[in-house]
């Protein structure tokens, strides 16, 4: 390669206005070994950008398909809900004790409470004296 | 879209993704982490990856910004100084030693660039682009591209004619 001819790239080199195939030219004279005594200097900045372009990514990505899984909750959620839906049994009504009892059975539980209650109000109709009770410890504790 | 079309689609521009991130992020770990998340993320958007012009420009669109928030972000805070914190233990090298040194150079040099230079040289010296879609991916002039551009290149030269020098002397 005409050494003039370099010397001039060189030049339009540092302007920024080569063309990359002329870059390229610079790069093959500088990997070379018959590089001109006085453009030596600019032989590590080639010899640079060939070597900086060796350099590989080397590092494994992981890349798994993403598995969408929230995606199945909700399928999932409708089919529970079918399931039960199917299975669902609503409650009887209930049952009056008219249908359970005859009415002479009823007539005698009616008969029996009766008792029980009036045998009750006996009861708490003996309370009554406790209010007079009442009455005559709050006088003491007045009067004090 | 299957797998290992996907990885078909991506497979050719990977390293390019990688290799942009590692300019910005400067650390290897830093630049598989951000590549391996710009991966995913096109992976999650597969199916509307065919409605996608250029797959690669938006990729390599994705992986810049995404590499530029990772820096304003606090969390990258502390990694410019763990990377930049190198020193030349050897200065007595033997030539072919300093000659691989001198490589390393620009890489370190390329650091202290700004990050609009440094997307453009990586772009443009490393990975090879056109113009236009170096206009296109980061969003700039043309003017402004070619500006950046010779200013990154020349500051790069006059540096590494510094340690040149510095050795030298």
């Amino acid at each position: 390669m005409e050494l003039h001819n370099i010397e001039k790239l060189i030049e339009k080199y540092f302007e920024a206005t080569t063309t990359v195939a002329e870059e390229e030219t610079l790069r093959t004279y500088f990997s070379g070994d018959d590089i001109a005594p006085h453009l030596e200097q600019h032989a590590p900045l080639f010899n640079y950008f060939t070597k900086a372009k060796e350099e590989c990514f080397t590092k494994q990505v992981p890349l798994k398909p993403r598995k969408n899984y929230l995606k199945w909750v909700s399928v999932a959620a409708i089919a529970v809900f079918m399931v039960g839906l199917y299975f669902y049994q609503p409650t009887p009504p209930p049952v009056t004790l008219a249908d359970e009892y005859t009415p002479e059975e009823i007539e005698s539980a009616k008969e029996a409470l009766a008792l029980l209650a009036m045998n009750f109000n006996k009861g708490t109709e003996q309370l009554n004296h406790l209010e007079e009770f009442e009455k005559t410890t709050n006088k003491f504790l007045t009067k004090k | 879209m299957k797998q290992a079309e996907f990885l078909n689609t991506v497979l050719p521009f990977k390293d390019k993704l990688f290799r942009m991130a590692k300019r910005l992020l400067v650390s290897t770990e830093e630049a598989e982490d951000a590549t391996q998340e710009i991966l995913i993320k096109l992976w999650s958007k597969k199916n509307k990856m065919e409605s996608y012009k250029n797959v690669e420009a938006f990729a390599m669109t994705m992986t810049k910004n995404f590499c530029l928030d990772r820096l304003k972000s606090k969390q990258a805070g502390n990694l410019k100084l763990v990377h930049t914190n190198y020193t030349d233990a050897n200065t007595s090298l033997q030539g072919q030693l300093e000659a691989i040194d001198s490589i390393n150079w620009v890489e370190r040099i390329m650091e202290e660039l700004p990050e609009q230079q440094k997307m453009v040289l990586q772009l443009r010296d490393v990975e090879q682009y056109e113009y236009e879609e170096i206009e296109k991916l980061l969003d700039m002039k043309p003017t402004a591209i070619r500006v950046a551009l010779s200013r990154a290149r020349k500051t790069v030269r006059e540096k590494l004619m510094e340690k040149h020098n510095y050795g030298i002397a």
